[in-house]
């Protein structure tokens, strides 16, 4: 890793886990989606530092593009006051915890006990191409992918229908 | 009213004018920018010639010169095109424009500049602050990300070799991205915030509206845009901008011929997607004051204003690339496909910013011609006619591949004749077929049928 690429990685690391912190303790919900976009934008950031373009797009498309909008979109369009703030009850900060706490655990004793590819910053060039990952997802992994788009075809059609107007 | 400003009636020239008006000063000043550059330029490639052509040898200083460039270009080529659209606009209402500041009006976009710095900024006592003043910034900012992946003018090889004797070869492109074409879309995804956070931070219901408007309106035209993309990377099989404009250059074929019916569906996506008339709800002055941006002044304001147009100069410059040929000279043989001299790449750069020019002309010439659409006609016309399209279109691509109907850059525009026959065929019966169903159904006014008659 060359120096100018670990000084990019330390901004968006640090990018990645300040606005996290603001995630979690924003009490303005529009805020704190904003602060979730800064934390996927610096996720997608850190992709593409990997060689990773095609995960970093997907995340700006489909993280920021689209469910962050539908977040936004929504609140926006159900919010009775302008700024809506949220107030966190002590037994939500508990179950938060205890969730996230297990949730921690579980990614500590994965991440320990994975091996890990040595020398860990290299990155083939190969290994992260676009024409790579389709051909992988429509020969190896076809079945998920089929299975994904049924899933969305069918959230799709159901969607539809709930938003048709009923028939007097 | 303050001094600075003009009046109607007080013919009495104000500050500015003295400072613009100084023809003297302006003319100088031109002069200097204009031809300084070109003897330091050569005073430094004569003092250090090994310097220069290890800096230009290497990518990354031609990345960060093109960045430059073309950042240079785009922010001054906003100003213009906000001169001309004013200019055009005249023109079509039969009425003169701005003519009174310099040549003809020509430096006004000097003085809309300075009256933007010197107006008050005003923030609503309600609004969301930091909100209400990040929004017009990720605007502006984001419209400009684009300009990454454009191959302005393919590659340069140098007239000089490296230490071992091999040609040095650069692309002028900022970054050379293998996901080129998503990036567009994910630039494209996020440019709805800017519009969306405004209308909300200002606290006021018409931007409110306005920016849910602009989201609706871009969440559904981003569909026929990946639509219509997908059809040009489905028949040139990359993803990659530089490819796509190197496969139209050696084969001849523009992708605007080719799949005419793509590039129209790319092109009203492309209108939808900058918010400018006839897609312009979010600032609907009839409904919504001035939609999104109602709260906004001074250069706050500007920085929206300044956003569309560059939104507009990126837009043109990706329809461009993956239609109108990039660089290529003109369809058929291109005689500098294969060209990479550094005079070649200057003649390709300014033929793209040609190409960019006349889309834009073409863009304002739609905006003062065409009225604005109502909020259900645009939903109706992405869902019920673009989308539908789009997949036809796709669908006819995927057919084209199989059947090995596609560009081969290796030979020229008399071995792609049968790829480009069948697809403009295709096209030409989608066209007609279309047309045809259309023709079938009672015109589309968008009235709802179970409102009473008007009574007259």
């Amino acid at each position: 890793m060359s120096v100018i690429e670990a000084i990019v990685f330390y901004i968006f690391a640090g990018l990645l886990v300040f606005s996290s912190v603001f995630i979690l303790f924003g009490r303005n919900i529009i805020r704190s989606a904003m602060w979730l976009m800064a934390a996927l934008g610096a996720v997608a950031a850190l992709l593409l530092l990997l060689g990773a373009n095609y995960l970093a797009a997907v995340q700006l498309v489909l993280y920021i593009g689209g469910v962050l909008v539908l977040i936004v979109f929504g609140v926006m369009l159900t919010a009775k006051s302008p700024y809506i703030r949220y107030d966190v009850k002590l037994h939500e900060q508990i179950a938060g915890f205890v969730v996230g706490g297990l949730l921690l655990a579980g990614l500590l004793v994965a991440l320990l006990n994975s091996p890990w590819p040595k020398p860990p910053g290299v990155v083939s060039d190969q290994a992260a191409s676009v024409r790579d990952f389709g051909e992988r997802l429509l020969t190896s992994y076809w079945l998920p992918f089929e299975l994904v788009s049924l899933l969305l075809l069918a959230v799709m059609v159901g969607a539809a229908v709930l938003a048709r107007p009923e028939k007097r | 009213m303050p001094s600075f400003l003009h009046s109607p009636t007080d013919k009495t020239p104000t500050p500015i004018d003295r400072i613009i008006r100084h023809r003297g000063i302006v003319l100088n000043g031109f002069i200097l920018l204009l031809l300084v550059p070109i003897p330091l330029a050569f005073a430094v490639w004569k003092l250090a010639p090994a310097t220069v052509q290890a800096v230009l040898s290497s990518q990354w200083a031609v990345s960060l010169i093109m960045l430059a460039v073309s950042l240079l270009i785009i922010v001054h080529m906003c100003a213009v095109c906000i001169l001309a659209e004013r200019k055009l606009s005249a023109y079509i209402q039969d009425r003169l424009g701005p003519n009174r500041v310099g040549w003809g009006g020509m430096l006004q976009p000097i003085a809309d500049g300075i009256k933007f710095v010197l107006k008050e900024e005003v923030i609503p006592a309600r609004a969301e602050k930091a909100i209400f003043v990040v929004a017009p910034c990720l605007a502006f900012a984001v419209s400009l990300l684009g300009f990454a992946i454009i191959p302005w003018a393919g590659e340069i090889t140098w007239p000089w070799t490296d230490a071992s004797g091999n040609p040095v070869t650069v692309t002028t492109q900022v970054a050379s991205l293998d996901i080129g074409l998503l990036y567009m879309l994910a630039i494209g995804s996020i440019s709805v915030y800017g519009v969306v956070l405004a209308g909300w931070a200002s606290n006021n219901k018409y931007a409110h509206f306005g920016g849910m408007r602009a989201t609706a309106q871009m969440l559904s035209y981003e569909v026929p845009l990946g639509l219509g993309l997908l059809v040009i990377i489905l028949s040139s099989g990359t993803l990659r901008l530089e490819e796509i404009v190197n496969q139209q250059a050696t084969t001849g074929v523009w992708n605007i011929m080719a799949h005419p019916v793509a590039a129209c569906l790319v092109l009203v996506a492309a209108f939808a997607e900058t918010n400018r008339s006839p897609f312009d709800l979010a600032e609907c002055e009839q409904e919504l004051i001035a939609g999104f941006h109602t709260e906004y002044s001074a250069m706050k304001f500007a920085l929206f204003f300044l956003g569309e147009y560059a939104h507009m100069v990126t837009a043109s410059a990706f329809l461009t690339a993956i239609f109108l040929g990039g660089w290529s000279l003109w369809p058929g043989y291109d005689p500098l496909a294969e060209v990479h001299t550094w005079w070649a790449a200057l003649i390709k750069f300014n033929v793209f910013w040609g190409k960019v020019l006349a889309v834009i002309a073409f863009y304002m010439l739609v905006r003062w011609t065409l009225p604005r659409f109502r909020f259900d006609q645009l939903m109706s016309m992405a869902w019920k006619g673009l989308v539908p399209i789009g997949m036809v279109m796709v669908i006819i691509a995927l057919a084209m591949n199989t059947v090995g109907l596609r560009p081969d850059p290796a030979k020229g525009f008399a071995g792609n004749f049968a790829y480009f026959g069948a697809s403009l065929a295709m096209n030409v019966v989608v066209i007609v077929v279309t047309m045809a169903i259309g023709a079938r159904r009672p015109p589309v006014t968008g009235r709802q049928p179970n409102l009473p008659p008007v009574q007259a």
